[in-house]
Formats: structure tokens, sequence, C-alpha cells
């Protein structure tokens, strides 16, 4: 195995004098997606903020790769009215490269048509594909994205994981996804960290659905079903507005 | 004429000049009241550096930063909200600086000038003094302009892809510092804010990209001093408020256009 990006150890975090995470260990390797689920106020979220470097931990240690690029794609961020800012922009203090980089990253996420829009015009979820464009662009070695599949519908939660494999098999890069979603997340990943302040269970999604402490997690039946939903599923792909693109090659047997 | 009048319109041009980009940056980041709060303050540097015989302008730098200082330190408590604090804060130093002043021994110091600002009695050398600042705070902006827009816009995602977040943030600070330092002969600590806010203002509906919005305010506030100078030569008017009123005819006449 590789060096790794970056890797937890044993960290712990408070905040506002509520214990967060306890003795969380974590580590994120190069071309591997590790999804974070867990139901609210687990850590996700804070945990990934760790990683990102946005807050400190008070134990443990953190350590990252030297020089490693980082994109990011939070939930939702809020860009006051008074700010004039085109999506074009909003790109270019990311990296302020060529025209066609900006185009090319906004294509992948599906949204090249709201270039010239301001930021403020977006709808929650055109915002965050733009907010994922802005990761790509940076040709980030790791890429984190909190709740990414949020308001997005099954097809488009498709889409966006089969871009998110084409990313990082591209790329090379290692991804770190925030989910509370159990749907279809799975599948798509290679390893899942179930999460309740300390690490409940984690593994290959196989070997997770069949852990005990997975369905104490998230109650009974919570694996098997959703794994069976998304492996069915191999014969037909989505854009991330949701419209099925066949492949004529094999049967579509779900329909 | 026009000897009495050139130094008075070029200190007011520089400062109108760099209230454009640091004003657009006080409205993206909702620092008016802050921008005020440490407008205040400034005059509290004045008279301690009158007291102390030292620069005034250096003075009033020290002090603004000491009060961003102490306001960034008292926004983590979080039982009294952000504009309860700058309003205590502004007060309080407004307060303690007019008495500080009073309490001046010997020298006559003329209150109104340092309140509501004093730009006909603006020489040579305080022109040059400001031009040599505007130009410092253009050519800082100018310099850092990604990052301070990219903190502007969101600062976690700055963090993230590798600005330096607090230092920008400070660097902006000083910045504002200087130009409220720079401004106080001019409009007066009264009415600095209103140099600031209201160009980049008016410069918002007429805009489509954060610099333009930064190059229109700087003309406004430009087109300001130049008509508030105009009417207070030859009406006698007060002339900091004389460019207020003129900034805010302006701002009136942007609203005129249809938003974008």
């Amino acid at each position: 195995m590789s060096e790794p990006l970056v890797s937890v150890k044993s960290v712990s975090v408070s905040l506002g004098g509520n214990p967060v995470l306890s003795d969380v260990s974590l580590t994120l390797t190069a071309g591997r997606i590790t999804t974070l689920i867990g139901p609210n106020g687990a850590g996700k979220s804070t945990l990934a903020r760790l990683v990102l470097g946005l807050i400190p931990a008070d134990t443990g240690t953190i350590s990252r790769r030297k020089g490693l690029r980082v994109g990011y794609m939070p939930q939702q961020i809020k860009i006051d009215d008074s700010l004039p800012l085109t999506v074009d922009r909003f790109l270019w203090l990311a990296a302020s490269g060529p025209t066609a980089a900006r185009r090319e990253a906004l294509q992948r996420a599906g949204v090249a048509h709201l270039r010239r829009r301001a930021v403020q015009r977006l709808s929650g979820g055109e915002m965050q594909r733009v907010l994922l464009a802005r990761a790509l662009l940076r040709k980030p070695d790791l890429l984190v994205l909190d709740e990414p599949a949020q308001g997005v519908d099954v097809a488009g939660q498709n889409a966006l994981y089969g871009l998110l494999r084409e990313v990082r098999d591209e790329l090379g890069c290692a991804i770190l996804l925030v989910s509370h979603d159990l749907h279809l997340v799975m599948a798509a990943t290679d390893e899942v960290i179930c999460l309740q302040r300390h690490v409940c269970c984690s593994g290959t999604p196989e070997s997770v659905s069949r852990d005990p402490a997975y369905h104490e997690l998230f109650g009974p039946g919570a694996g098997t079903p959703n794994l069976a939903l998304y492996t069915h599923d191999h014969d037909h792909d989505h854009d991330l507005h949701g419209n099925a693109h066949h492949h004529h090659e094999g049967p579509c047997n779900h329909d | 004429m026009i000897e009495l009048l050139l130094p008075p319109l070029l200190a007011g041009l520089a400062v109108a000049l760099v209230a454009g980009p640091m004003g657009a940056f006080v409205v993206w980041r909702r620092m008016a009241f802050f921008g005020d709060t440490l407008a205040h303050g400034a005059l509290l540097g004045a008279a301690l550096g009158l007291a102390a015989g030292i620069n005034i302008y250096l003075a009033v730098v020290a002090v603004c930063l000491g009060l961003a200082a102490v306001l960034t330190g008292l926004q983590r408590q979080r039982q009294l909200a952000s504009d309860t604090l700058l309003g205590i804060v502004a007060h309080t130093t407004l307060a303690l600086g007019v008495i500080a002043i009073s309490l001046q021994q010997g020298i006559q110091v003329d209150l109104f000038a340092y309140l509501f600002g004093d730009l006909l009695a603006v020489g040579w050398h305080d022109a040059v003094a400001l031009w040599s600042g505007a130009l410092l705070i253009l050519v800082m902006v100018l310099w850092r302009w990604r990052a301070l827009l990219s903190i502007t816009v969101s600062e976690e995602l700055a963090q993230v892809e590798g600005v330096a977040v607090q230092r920008t943030r400070l660097l902006l600070m000083l910045l504002l510092a200087l130009l409220i330092a720079g401004a106080i002969r001019t409009v007066g600590v009264l009415l600095i804010t209103s140099l600031l806010v209201i160009p980049a203002a008016s410069a918002r509906r007429l805009t489509h990209t954060p610099a333009q919005m930064a190059l229109v305010a700087s003309l406004f506030g430009t087109v300001a001093v130049i008509a508030g100078l105009t009417v207070s030569w030859y009406a006698d008017t007060p002339v900091g408020p004389s460019i207020v009123v003129a900034a805010s005819s302006l701002f009136v006449l942007s609203l005129l256009r249809r938003g974008s």
C-alpha cells in the first residue's frame, strides 16, 4: 500500500464542552473511496473538517502528506448578495487558469450552462454541482464531499457516484464522502466507516452490512435491501439531471 | 484660488480612490458597523497621539489595530451579539476620545475638525502623505486581490485551498486602519464609514464582477469629492458633510437604474 495521504490517529474532539469524537482513527490512501456514515450528530462532518484541517483535535494526531492538494465540497455556502460574482469568477478563485479549464470542470459536474450565472441565483442543487466543479478544478489529491447526495434523486445519486469513481480512476485521488443516507452509498465505496462518536465498525460495504454494530446503529434490515437496490443497477446510467441513457449491450432487468 | 484648493482636492481624491476597493470589501463582508467602530476609536487614537506628542496618524493606526484585536476577542463569547458589542465599544471609545481631547493642556484642538473633517485646511505636506498611503494600500490590495476575495466568499474554502486566512484577514484590518487614519482629515471620524459604504453600495447595481464594483466605487467616490468640494467652496458649507451628501445623491441616482 502506498503512503497514506492523511492519517488520523486516536483523535478526540469536543465542541462547546460536548464530546463529539472520541478515539477515532482513519487512513485515507490514494485511489480509494471512503464513506463516513452514521446518524445525525454522529460527528461525521466534524471528522471531515478535522481531515481538512479546519478544526484542531483535542488529543491524538493528524498527519497530512506534504503539499497535499485538497478539493472540498461543503454542504452549502452562502455568498452575500452584495458581491457581484459569476460562477466563472467563483471558480477562478480556486485556480486561476484558462477559461477552458473552468468550462471543462463545469461540464464534468453537469452544469456548463451555468458558467455566466450569478452565484446568488443558483438553486441548492446547482450550487452543490458548482462546488463540485470548483473542487475538481484543483485536480485534488484528496476530494472531500459533505453530503453530496443531499436533495439529489436516486438517479442523480447514481450519476454522482459514477462520476466520483471516474474522477478517482482518472486523478488517482482519495475521496472521502460524508453521508447520513444509506441508499446507494454502500456499493460505490471501497471502505465504509460507521460513526457514532467513535468508530462502530469499518471495512468493505459487504462486511459492514453484515456487522451487528451496523444493524444496531441503523435498525434491523438496514443493509441488505439497499445493497440489492444498488447492485442490480449496472445496465444503464443517468446523467446528473436524472435522464437515463440505456446501454444496449445488456438487458435492463429492473423495470 | 487653485493653489488653495489643489491640496484639499488631491487629498480628497486619494482617500476616495482607496475607499472604492476597501469600501467594497466592507460591504461584501458586512463590516460597516465594524468600520464605524474603528473610526470612532480613531478619535481616541488622535487624542492619545497629541497627548504623547507622537505622530497622530501612527497613533490612530495603532489604536484601530488594538480595537480590531479586542473586538475579535470579544466576539468569541456568544451571549451578546456582534452589533451590541460594537455599539458598546464604538461609543465608549468615542466618549473617551472626546474626554481625552478636552483634557489636552495648552493646545487648542478643534474637535469639530476631527469629527466632521477639515479638508480645506489640508496642505501640500498632507496631500503627499495621503497619496503615499493610498498607493501603498492600492498596491497591497492588488497584490493580494485573489486571497482577499477568496476569504470574502468563503473562509473555509479558502483555507482548504491553501490561502493563509488569518494573515489575509489581518492585512484587511491593517489596510482599513490605515485608510481610516488618513480619512480623518478629509471627512472626519463620524463620516468615514459613509465614504466607504455609499460609493460601493451605489456601484453594486451597475456592475457584474468584484473588480468592476471596486473600480466604479472609486469613480463615484472621486465624483463625490469633487462635487462636495465645489459646493463647499461656493456655498460655504462644511466640506466633509458636503462630500457625503454628494455621495448619497449618486446612490439615489443609482437606484433609478433597474436592478441587474
